[in-house]
């Protein structure tokens, strides 16, 4: 009986084993694990399309639109939704509002995610410098962040370019200042957790380097949670932005940018209220879809699910 | 893992370029190694100056030979783990003398690089001691190239010691961490620290995490391993069965100090200390007859913080007197290869019981 039973176990064993071998083969990276996981997200699915939408119109944005943006007409001052020529209506200059809003979505865009680009890269280093050295750099460094932590954002963004002066590069420069310490604070919080993990300190058993350790065995584990965070950051830059603009201190007109736009038609609010709401509408769009995507991001990054 | 039919292996003479001192020379030799930490205290209690600290490790003494396992077990929180960062100088130590080889670690004859390189540690939670963005054979690669290999080298290196290991290089070596068990990931582990051909493995409760069965083999591929690559191992672990199974030499740690040390078999069968002797009968018997009814030991150690005075077992020692309060043993040979921190085993320390013990010793 022997024979065939064994002849059958080993084939179910090599077919058992075979099955195994080939689960592991398409065993894949950690990035593109989160890549798979964020395509099965239907969230994260609509929030990128958004975005990717957004950008597209944005660097498109000056060879599609319907009419000039700047072309001022005292006769078609704040027409209403849906008018004929002006689909999206127009502003109290008359300008077209959606060749408006399409070419504001280039400096809008810009100030959102340049000042949350420059902080990442400044701010990780300095969080990451600071946790993993620990000890007094890291308390010196961390309470020197923690005197911008004192003032609220909205106020240090307002304050910095007021000293700077108006302009769309002093913006950016107060909106960089701005955002370095939540991500250094961040960054510095995640590498402290690391740097206690079991493996530096086996990477420290073997004779290697600071350096060297940061390279290979800090970094991967630490980019994807301050990076996480920063996208979540990119809304409030946008907002932030805006804000500026609105107060004069960024964007002048009369280049288009939401912020601005918003600014300048709140003197329509009672007269055309949805046109006046329309460059919010596409802040809000917009924030909203970064935020979701930072989450999804985070829920994606988790290896426990 | 039958205790009682373990032979006891005759090692084979150590042929090693890198042998300076020979055989006779101990591998390594520990002095008055000691660390105390600094609790935290407030900056105006900093002002006053003083502070408490922990004294974590407090002046132990031993000495490692080649080709032997050391076997070191106490309570937790005796300096077991804490002796093994010190002596790869992942924490800094207060004071003292670790000499490897003959040479004294730091001096200009061997920089703590170097050291490091014939030294390797494997932690006892085998997950958080792997990179969990790196695969397994970049783990294993990961020292040699830092010690000026090229990658091509270390990943063929490190596909050799996976195999060593038991872990196939073809299916194994480009997995994640978190896509293996926690038996094949210590089995990374030894192969990560084997991977600097070491001569000297450190391992601190390395198999204590994994179960039963799984923890039988990987203390088998560490014997084999051992005869293969003629290593010399510390063995940490609270698990005094599998100490006893793995070891050549035994050192028993009580709250930050040696309290024994003898060749295992002897120091299983009679143990000299009375803390050893509470200890062993800690260890679950295998006959149902002579099943622990009391527990030998009550209480928590008392607090490294103030440590007691004298003989630091004294408050749970069964056998103290006034005098043991007052006096603080040393560790001192007694017979043969063995060593006790006890006054009972002290000449003329005036314990009551002192000289009949050695009488009878």
């Amino acid at each position: 009986m022997s024979a065939t039973t064994l002849s059958f176990d080993a084939k179910a064993q090599k077919a058992a084993a075979d099955a195994v071998e080939a689960a592991f083969e398409r065993s894949t990276g950690f990035w593109s694990g989160v890549l798979r996981k964020l395509a099965r997200d239907p969230v994260a699915l609509v929030s990128a399309g958004v975005i990717l939408l957004l950008i597209l119109m944005a660097i498109f944005a000056p060879w599609i639109v319907p009419s000039d943006p700047y072309k001022t007409s005292m006769i078609n001052r704040l027409k209403p939704i849906g008018t004929e020529h002006f689909p999206l209506g127009t502003d109290e200059l008359g300008r077209d509002m959606l060749s408006r809003l399409m070419v504001g979505a280039r400096l809008s865009l810009f100030m959102g995610i340049t000042p949350v680009l420059i902080a990442f890269l400044i701010g990780s280093a300095i969080g990451i410098l600071a946790g993993f050295a620990g000890g007094w750099l890291n308390t010196i460094i961390m309470r020197s962040i923690d005197v911008l932590y004192a003032f609220p954002s909205v106020l240090l963004a307002i304050a910095l370019s007021g000293a700077l002066g108006a302009g769309i590069g002093n913006a950016l420069l107060s909106l960089t200042i701005v955002f370095i310490p939540p991500i250094a604070r961040v960054a510095e919080s995640v590498t402290t957790q690391v740097r206690g993990r079991d493996f530096v300190e086996a990477a420290r058993a073997s004779g290697a380097g600071g350096f060297t350790i940061v390279r290979v065995h800090v970094l991967g584990n630490v980019l994807g949670p301050i990076f996480v965070y920063a996208t979540s950051l990119i809304a409030v830059s946008m907002i932030l932005a805006s804000g500026l603009s609105f107060l004069g201190l960024g964007v002048r007109p009369p280049e288009p940018e939401w912020g601005l736009m918003l600014n300048t038609l709140r003197t329509a609010i009672y007269s055309q209220p949805w046109i006046a709401a329309l460059p919010g509408v596409m802040i809000f769009i917009t924030s909203i879809s970064f935020n979701l995507l930072s989450d999804s991001l985070r829920s994606a990054m988790d290896v426990k699910n | 893992m039958d205790i009682s039919s373990k032979p006891r292996q005759v090692h084979p003479p150590l042929i090693d370029i890198r042998d300076r001192g020979g055989p006779a020379q101990p591998m390594l030799r520990v002095r008055k190694l000691f660390k105390h930490f600094d609790l935290k205290k407030s900056f105006i209690e900093s002002l006053a100056g003083g502070g408490q600290v922990v004294r974590a490790v407090d002046g132990v003494d031993f000495d490692v030979f080649k080709g032997e396992t050391l076997g070191v077990v106490g309570e937790s929180g005796c300096g077991k783990s804490t002796t093994a960062r010190l002596l790869m100088h992942l924490i800094e130590p207060s004071g003292g003398e670790i000499i490897f080889d003959g040479e004294t670690v730091g001096t200009p004859g061997l920089s703590l690089r170097e050291y490091r390189r014939q030294v390797q540690l494997v932690f006892q939670d085998s997950y958080s001691s792997l990179n969990p963005r790196l695969t397994i054979e970049d783990s294993v690669a990961f020292g040699p190239q830092v010690h000026g290999v090229s990658r091509r080298e270390a990943i063929g290196r490190a596909r050799d010691l996976l195999a060593r290991v038991g872990l196939e290089p073809r299916r194994f070596a480009e997995r994640y961490p978190h896509e293996l068990s926690g038996g094949q990931r210590q089995r990374v582990n030894i192969a990560r620290a084997l991977a600097l051909e070491p001569r000297l493995v450190i391992l601190d409760e390395a198999v204590s995490a994994l179960d039963k069965s799984v923890e039988a083999q990987v203390l088998n591929l560490l014997m084999d391993l051992k005869d293969a690559f003629g290593l010399t191992y510390i063995f940490i672990s609270h698990d005094l069965h599998v100490v006893r199974y793995i070891s050549d030499r035994v050192m028993v740690m009580y709250l930050g100090k040696v309290a024994e040390t003898g060749p295992a078999e002897d120091l299983f069968e009679r143990p000299l200390h009375p803390y050893t002797g509470a200890l062993l009968s800690s260890m679950p018997s295998m006959d149902p007859d002579q099943r622990t009814q009391e527990a030998p030991l009550t209480g928590d150690p008392p607090n490294p913080i103030n440590p007691p005075s004298g003989c630091r077992f004294h408050t749970r020692c069964p056998m103290a007197e006034p005098v043991c309060a007052e006096q603080t043993p040393t560790l001192a040979s007694v017979r043969g290869q063995r060593k006790v921190a006890c006054l009972i085993h002290e000449i003329g320390s005036g314990h009551s019981q002192a000289d009949a013990a050695i009488y009878a010793a």
